[in-house]
Order: structure tokens, then C-alpha cells, then sequence
């Protein structure tokens, strides 16, 4: 298999954008990512959306996208995966690339979430869980990830001030990230007094709704270098995996087992291990989330991921900086579009071109995307070559 | 009563936690609580929760029905739920609970409905359908959710309970020993349909409806079977208030230790369809191998059902296999609701269209 | 709850009776059934009925949802352990928030769980009871 080069990155707006359409903001950051490529042509197209049928009444995205990017004729496909639909569409990307079937491949996500009305939002997304066993029975999104919370305050000690300290940090860092969502600091105090929605999470443990769209453009290795890509960014390793996507069926619900085989999958293609990973993009659609894919990634211990944020080491100057870009907390979380914006981080970071929230001395980034309570998983690790 | 022995084999008993003082609905309307307690003799009334409705007590009235006495489901024939609140207008509750039950497919089902005594409708029925040996078992379950209207004298009692009855012909813990049924079309109380609230004619539910009924059908019940009140050890008659039983066993005869085990009313108001069999089964809690037991129950319309009961030594042996009536009434987990909860609960408060 | 009748029903022996696959090979048990075991990929089940009790493996308070459970706000959810190696996500009502706790004794009771619209299908199914 060819080794694979990401050579060009662009996102739209993300927010609450009434005027945008779910095909436009597609268009805006397909545009800017194939104008930063600089690639000749564009060959094939994988789409990311979770769910554009209950969003926005719209499906067939791939051929849809692929002609509002100018790209019609080609052939586009839409991946998902739930809130894994970024992270799934650029490992079949990637794929795409290393097999030699395409030389220039899009992989895009978007995520149109404003179109419905929060009700109708929230059962949107509670078809990433078990909607017969779970849904039917009243567990909303944020009820499922409570358990997992509890279970771990119960098992490892992890505290409520623990999950907190997640979601202050992330905001920390989406105040020098100019695309963020929500770019305002907050503190342990407001975290701990926000509305409760589902004990012991509290409003601002829970990721937003958005609206927002990611592209990247990959090309094989030998074909960046001749476009004279400085510095090049290559895929070092992607892992996938699935899980039964009810939490009740896991063997343990503390562990995100899912995060941990697709990561081991993407170490052992890549050649390296937790160690060499410089800093990461993790899923925080809620605060106890990050904590656990701390601890599947191998950054520390099981159990210990409270205590690794609470001593600052994920923190943009600690020894392994999470969520550079503000997370899914601060940044957003356009479902779709998330998988691919991690990309675009990891991208930034490696170039350096990542303004005010460059991290120093990067040369290999992860990126941890998940679907529902970690029912599927795809990490992706990304290495700067070159100068 | 010519023919086969027959009578209950099991009986089982359902009361939702949630209880409203007459206080506290009488606060909100301005009314005078003492009197509203002493003219109904009422302290509280269960309060089902939006979750519950007749199907669900109904399925779990039977299940506690089946842990007294556990036969395979499917020797279940028949399945009869009688109730003034059923679920649906078009759809029947007796197959959701014959469902749950694992009764289905080879049963017959009906739902029934007599204002207050569509439960004993069903007890009526599935008696005299194993009676006939059409089956081996036969279900009948009386339950209700019934409302009253927002300052309304109802108010205060429309409860919400159900009780469910096994009958067979081995196994008996209950012998059926007579029944009578008393009916005449008297427009006492009624519920127009799309009328989310019933109607009622005030004073006239009094002498010539509950009264009239009651009582003849009491003297003809104890005459067929050639008894006298006191052979009975306990009488069970239908229970709008404290006071009508008392009243229509004094002019039947009966004392007040008879009637008082099977008069629930103080702690539970009136579960309507429920009412009687509930009582029946309070009775069924604490009878003893030979007690007599009669049980009139009353529906507006009009008409009332007879049984009398023996209990039989088999009877101790399954009265604790499963929750005990006045232990529900009396439950240290009761929950009581303010108004505003009770009303939120009840579906009384305007909600929302559905988009 | 925007469901059709026949979506509902199809789930009605789960729903209802409890109905599991036990797996012939393994002995494995199965909520809901499936055609091929998780444990052992035998495809041959014999059906049975879950016990219904069982105990909290862990639970949350609910003080957001949407309008289908608004009157029940704020209400428990839970991982019922039924033994076996069974669990399910369920409801726990008739209960104090502050009662709950990871391995409190439940017992599973028919309830509502929803309606779609004022004229929809109604929904049954099972919520865990204090035991």
C-alpha cells in the first residue's frame, strides 16, 4: 500500500448558521481544502454526515456534494458511523489513496444540526445509540454517558471536579482558536453550576449543537513531494473498530474498548507507541469522554484519566496537550464534520500554521473520533516529515 | 348453584405509590376539607403516574394473580379486563394483557366495561366460562384510572388501582358458592364519548341507583343461596365513599366488622372498576378455611354482580406469595403529590401539540 | 415517540415477557435475540423468559429530555443487571433520586414508556421498581 500525504485542509464557518445550507457549508470547505491543496484534479470523494436524512431530509450526499463542489462525475460516496461518520470517511479515503484505486481523494464532513428543532435534534442523535433497547427506554445521549461517568467516579475515584477541569481546559484553548464555537473562558464553579441534565453531567459538560463542515485532500506520498508539499504530512497509521453500540452489553462500561483496538491498530501501523505521540484530538462530546479515551489511547493508566487532566499534563504546556483546538466543547460539534476538523487540527499543528494555539515541537498527532457511546471508533495518527 | 366446583385458584392486587390528600385538592378550590373527609369518609386517593394506565396495573394485578397460583399461561382460556378507562377507545386492553401474560394465541379476550362494575363483569363471565368446562382457566381483572372532574365532588375519591382473579376448578382457594346479577337501565352517572370528564345526577346516584340496586341484589344473592347476613364472615360492597357501604350493609343486615376489612375507601378513594375486587382481595388477604364471603359491586347504568365466596384451607397458603392489599394502602413508600403534580400526572394540564 | 405500529409490535415478546435467546452451543444468553451468538457464533437458540429482577449496575437522573417525557422529568435510568450475563437499559420510577445506588435490588414492571401523539400507538415495555 502507497503511503498516504494530506495535502490540503478547509473548513466552513462553524456555529449556528441560519443562512448556511447543509450543501453550502459542504461547498465552503471542500473549496478552501482543494485551493490549499493546490492538487490538479480530484478523483474520488468520500462524504461524513451522520445523519443528513433526520437533520435536513437529505440523503444521496456523495453525488449532492460532489456537484456543489464543482466535482460532479466524479465518484462520491457518503460514509457513517455516527458521530465516527468524519473519522470512517477519511480512513476510507486514505484507503482509497494507499490502494492505488485514486490518486486525489476529498474527504469531507458536514453536519447541518439547526434545521430541526432541539427536540427533534436530540432524538436525531440518539439513533447513534441502541434506539429499540435505549432510546425506547428514555436513555437520552447525555444519560448514557452519565452512566459511564458514575460507573467511573464509583470505580476509580475519577471526581466531579476532574470532568470539569476537561471542559475548562478545551475552552481554554478554543479562546485562541478563531473558528470555535464558543470562545469564552470559563471556570470549575460554572461548570459545577450549570444545569444539571443528566446526574452527574451538567450543561456544560455536554458538547453543542452546530452547523459546520471539514475537507481534506490526500494524495499519495511521491505525488505531494512533486507538489512540492513543505512539510509533508503523512498518514503514519489508522486504526478502526466496533463495539456492540448498547452500553449495556459492554463488558466493562468504564472502558472505551472500541478507542483502545482501533488505537492499537493505528500504533502497530504506525510503528510507534503512546509515547510518541506529541498531542491529540480526542472526542469530548462530553467531559467524561475525553477522560476515558485518555486512558484507551494509553496516554495513562485505566482508571487514572481524571487525575492525568487534574495534574495539567493535557493541557496546551503540559506533556501531552489534548484538544489544541478546543475540543468538541469549544470548537463544536458539527456530528459529521468532527472526524475531519480533527484532521484539519492535526494538519495545522504539523505545519505550524496553527496561529495563536500553535503547540511547539510537533511532529505526531492523533486524532480519536467515536460513535455513540464509543460503539465505533477510528484513530488516525498524522507525522510531519521534513523541515 | 348447580354444576361443577368452581372458584378462585389466584388473585393478585395492584395500587399505584402515588397519594393526594383531600387537603390538598381542596386547598386549590377553595373548598372545606373536614367536611369534604367527613361526607366521604376519605383521608386520600391513589394517584397513578403518567407511566401507569389500566393495561399496566391490570398486567401486573395478574402476574401477583399468577405468582398465587403459577400455571402454565397458555392453560389460560380467557382473558377479560373491565374498566372505565381503557387505554384505547378502539383496541382492546385484555390482549395486551393476555400478551404479557404469555396467554396468547389460543384465548378468548374481551374488554368490558359497566361504569364501576365492568370488573366484576369479568369475574362474572370467566366463573361461569370454566363453570362450562369451555376452559381450564379463566382471568378476570377489574381496573381503573378514572378521573374527576377539576372541583368536582368526584374529585376527591376517582382513583386508581386494579385486581385481577384466577379461576379454575382445581386448586380452589375461594369456592364460588352462588351469583346473582340485579340490573335496570337508570341513568345515574355516565360518560359521553369525546367528554373527557363523566356526568352524574348528584343525589339521585343515591337510593334508587346504588342504594336500590346494592341491596336487592344482596337479598336475592343471600336468598338463592339460603344464608342470613351473619354467616357471612365478611361483606365486600361496592365503594364510591366511606359511607355507602356501611349504609347498604346496615340495610342488608350486615355489621360494620364485617364490611371494614373490604372497605378501602379511607386510604384509596375509589378505584371504580377496581373498587369491589380490591376489596375482595383485602378480604382474600386475611380470610380464613370456611369464612363466607360476599361481594356486591355496583356500575352506574345501572346494576350490580353478586358472588359469594367460601375460602378454603388452600388459601392460607398462598395469601402471602404476593403483595397484601391494605400493606399497598398502607405502604411506607406512598409518594403524595401536591396539586400541581397530581394535575401534571392526571393529563390535566394542556400540553403542547405534538409537531 | 415517532413510532409505527409495526416497528412496535415486532418487539412486543422483549418488551412484554422478557423473551431471550439462549444459545444451544454455549448456553449463552441473548437480549435481545439475535441470530448469531456473540460469544460462540452458534445460529441455534431455544427462547426464554428473563427473570424480572435484578440489581442497579449504574443509573443517572434525567433533568433533560424531550417532549415525550416531559411529565416524568426528572426521572432515573439504569443498567439493570439480571444475572446470567444479562443487562438492560431501563427506567427506575417510584423511587427518590437519592434511594439510588449501583447494586440496589430492582424488579422490572409493565409500564408506559410512551405514546406516539395523542393519537399514536401506545408504547409498553419494562421500567425497574425498588424491589
Amino acid at each position: 500500500m502507497r503511503e498516504v500525504a494530506v495535502i490540503g485542509v478547509g473548513m466552513s464557518p462553524w456555529g449556528e448558521l441560519w443562512r448556511s445550507s447543509l450543501r453550502d457549508l459542504f461547498a465552503q470547505a471542500a473549496l478552501e481544502a482543494m485551493k490549499d491543496s493546490g492538487a490538479p484534479r480530484i478523483d474520488s470523494m468520500v462524504v461524513g454526515c451522520m445523519s443528513s436524512g433526520l437533520f435536513n431530509g437529505q440523503e444521496h450526499l456523495g453525488s449532492l456534494m460532489a456537484d456543489y463542489a464543482g466535482l460532479r462525475g466524479i465518484p462520491a460516496t457518503r460514509v457513517e458511523s455516527a458521530c465516527a461518520s468524519g473519522g470512517a470517511a477519511f480512513r476510507t479515503g486514505v484507503l482509497e489513496v494507499a490502494s492505488g484505486a485514486s490518486d486525489f481523494v476529498l474527504v469531507g464532513g458536514v453536519e447541518k444540526m439547526t434545521d430541526v428543532s432541539g427536540d427533534a435534534a436530540t432524538r436525531a442523535l440518539s439513533a447513534a445509540s441502541d434506539f429499540e433497547y435505549e432510546a425506547y427506554q428514555g436513555a437520552t445521549f447525555p444519560a448514557l454517558y452519565a452512566m459511564v461517568a458514575r460507573a467511573h467516579m464509583d470505580r476509580y475515584g475519577t471526581t466531579r471536579k476532574q470532568l470539569a477541569m476537561v471542559a475548562v481546559k478545551n475552552h481554554e484553548n478554543g479562546l485562541l482558536n478563531p473558528r470555535a464555537q464558543f470562545r469564552q473562558r470559563i471556570s470549575v464553579d460554572a461548570v459545577l453550576g450549570s444545569v444539571m441534565v443528566a446526574d452527574p453531567l451538567r450543561l456544560l459538560d455536554c458538547s453543542p449543537i452546530t452547523d459546520g463542515a471539514a475537507a481534506v485532500v490526500l494524495c499519495p506520498k511521491e505525488l505531494a513531494v512533486k507538489l512540492k508539499k513543505k512539510p509533508l504530512i503523512k498518514v503514519a497509521g489508522i486504526g478502526q473498530a466496533s463495539d456492540c453500540i448498547a452500553l449495556a452489553q459492554r463488558k466493562d462500561i468504564t472502558r472505551f474498548e472500541a478507542a483502545a483496538l482501533a488505537a492499537q491498530r493505528a500504533y502497530k501501523a504506525a510503528g510507534i507507541g503512546p509515547d510518541e505521540v506529541d498531542f491529540a484530538e480526542v472526542h469530548d462530546c462530553f467531559t467524561i469522554a475525553e477522560i476515558c479515551v485518555l486512558e484507551a489511547l494509553g496516554f495513562c493508566k485505566t482508571g487514572q484519566g481524571g487525575r492525568f487532566t487534574e495534574e495539567g499534563h493535557t493541557s496546551r504546556l503540559g506533556r501531552k496537550p489534548i484538544n489544541p483546538s478546543g475540543g468538541l466543547k469549544s470548537k463544536g460539534h458539527p456530528v459529521g464534520a468532527t472526524g475531519v476538523a480533527q484532521i484539519v487540527e492535526l494538519v495545522e499543528q504539523l505545519r505550524g500554521s496553527a496561529g495563536e494555539r500553535q503547540l511547539s515541537k510537533v511532529r505526531c498527532g492523533l486524532a480519536e473520533n467515536m460513535g455513540g457511546t464509543c460503539g465505533s471508533a477510528v484513530v488516525s495518527i498524522l507525522t510531519r516529515e521534513g523541515a | 348453584m348447580k354444576g361443577v366446583k368452581v372458584g378462585i385458584v389466584g388473585y393478585g392486587a395492584y395500587i399505584p405509590l402515588n397519594r393526594i390528600r383531600a387537603e390538598e385538592i381542596a386547598k386549590v378550590w377553595g373548598a372545606d376539607a373536614p367536611s369534604y373527609k367527613r361526607g366521604l369518609m376519605l383521608e386520600e386517593k391513589s394517584v397513578p403516574s403518567a407511566d401507569q394506565d389500566t393495561a399496566t396495573m391490570s398486567v401486573e394485578a395478574s402476574r401477583r394473580a399468577l405468582e398465587r397460583c403459577p400455571v402454565d399461561p397458555r392453560e389460560i382460556g380467557a382473558v377479560y379486563v373491565g374498566s372505565e378507562s381503557h387505554p384505547y377507545a378502539v383496541k382492546p386492553t385484555g390482549t395486551i394483557v393476555a400478551e404479557a401474560l404469555g396467554a396468547v394465541p389460543h384465548c378468548h379476550t374481551a374488554d368490558l366495561e359497566f361504569a364501576c362494575k365492568a370488573g366484576s363483569e369479568g369475574m362474572f363471565i370467566a366463573s361461569q366460562l370454566v363453570r362450562a368446562g369451555a376452559c381450564r382457566y379463566a382471568l378476570a381483572v377489574g381496573a381503573d384510572t378514572s378521573q374527576g372532574a377539576p372541583a368536582d365532588a368526584l374529585e376527591y375519591s376517582a382513583a386508581a388501582g386494579a385486581a385481577a382473579f384466577l379461576f379454575g376448578r382445581e386448586g380452589l382457594i375461594a369456592e364460588l358458592v352462588e351469583t346473582h346479577a340485579y340490573m335496570t337501565d337508570t341513568p345515574d352517572f355516565w360518560r359521553r364519548e369525546h367528554m373527557f370528564y363523566p356526568k352524574h345526577g348528584g343525589r339521585f346516584t343515591g337510593e334508587e341507583a346504588y342504594f336500590r340496586h346494592v341491596v336487592s341484589c344482596t337479598r336475592e344473592l343471600m336468598e338463592k343461596a339460603k344464608l342470613k347476613p351473619r354467616d357471612f364472615r365478611y361483606a365486600v360492597f361496592h365503594q364510591p365513599n366511606g359511607k355507602f357501604p356501611y349504609r347498604a350493609g346496615q340495610l342488608a343486615g350486615f355489621s360494620k366488622e364485617q364490611i371494614d376489612t373490604g372497605c378501602l375507601v379511607p386510604k384509596l378513594g375509589n378505584t371504580y372498576s377496581g373498587a369491589s375486587p380490591l376489596g375482595l382481595s383485602a378480604v382474600l388477604d386475611s380470610a380464613r378455611a370456611g369464612d363466607m364471603i360476599l361481594m356486591v359491586s355496583y356500575g352506574s347504568g345501572a346494576g350490580s354482580d353478586g358472588f359469594i365466596f367460601q375460602a378454603t384451607k388452600a388459601l392460607a397458603e398462598v395469601q402471602d406469595k404476593a403483595p397484601k392489599t391494605w400493606d399497598m394502602l398502607l405502604s411506607t413508600r406512598r409518594k403524595y403529590l401536591d396539586y400541581g403534580s397530581y394535575a401534571k400526572h392526571r393529563g390535566k394540564i394542556r400540553m403542547n401539540e405534538e409537531q | 415517540m415517532n413510532i409505527q405500529p409495526q416497528r412496535y409490535w415486532r418487539e412486543i415478546p422483549q418488551r412484554y415477557r422478557l423473551e431471550a435467546g439462549k444459545c444451544r452451543k454455549c448456553g449463552k444468553l441473548c437480549f435481545p435475540p439475535r441470530r448469531k451468538c456473540a460469544a460462540c457464533g452458534g445460529a441455534s437458540w431455544d427462547t426464554v423468559q428473563l427473570p424480572r429482577k435484578g440489581r442497579l449496575l449504574t443509573y443517572t437522573v434525567v433533568h433533560s429530555s424531550t417532549d415525550e417525557f416531559a411529565k416524568l422529568v426528572p426521572y432515573a435510568v439504569a443498567i439493570v443487571d439480571l444475572g446470567n450475563g444479562v443487562r438492560l437499559t431501563a427506567q427506575v420510577v417510584d423511587v427518590d433520586p437519592g434511594e439510588l445506588c449501583a447494586g440496589m435490588p430492582v424488579r422490572l414492571e409493565f409500564r408506559k414508556l410512551g405514546e406516539a401523539g395523542k393519537a399514536g400507538v401506545i408504547c409498553y415495555g419494562y421500567k425497574a421498581v425498588p424491589a
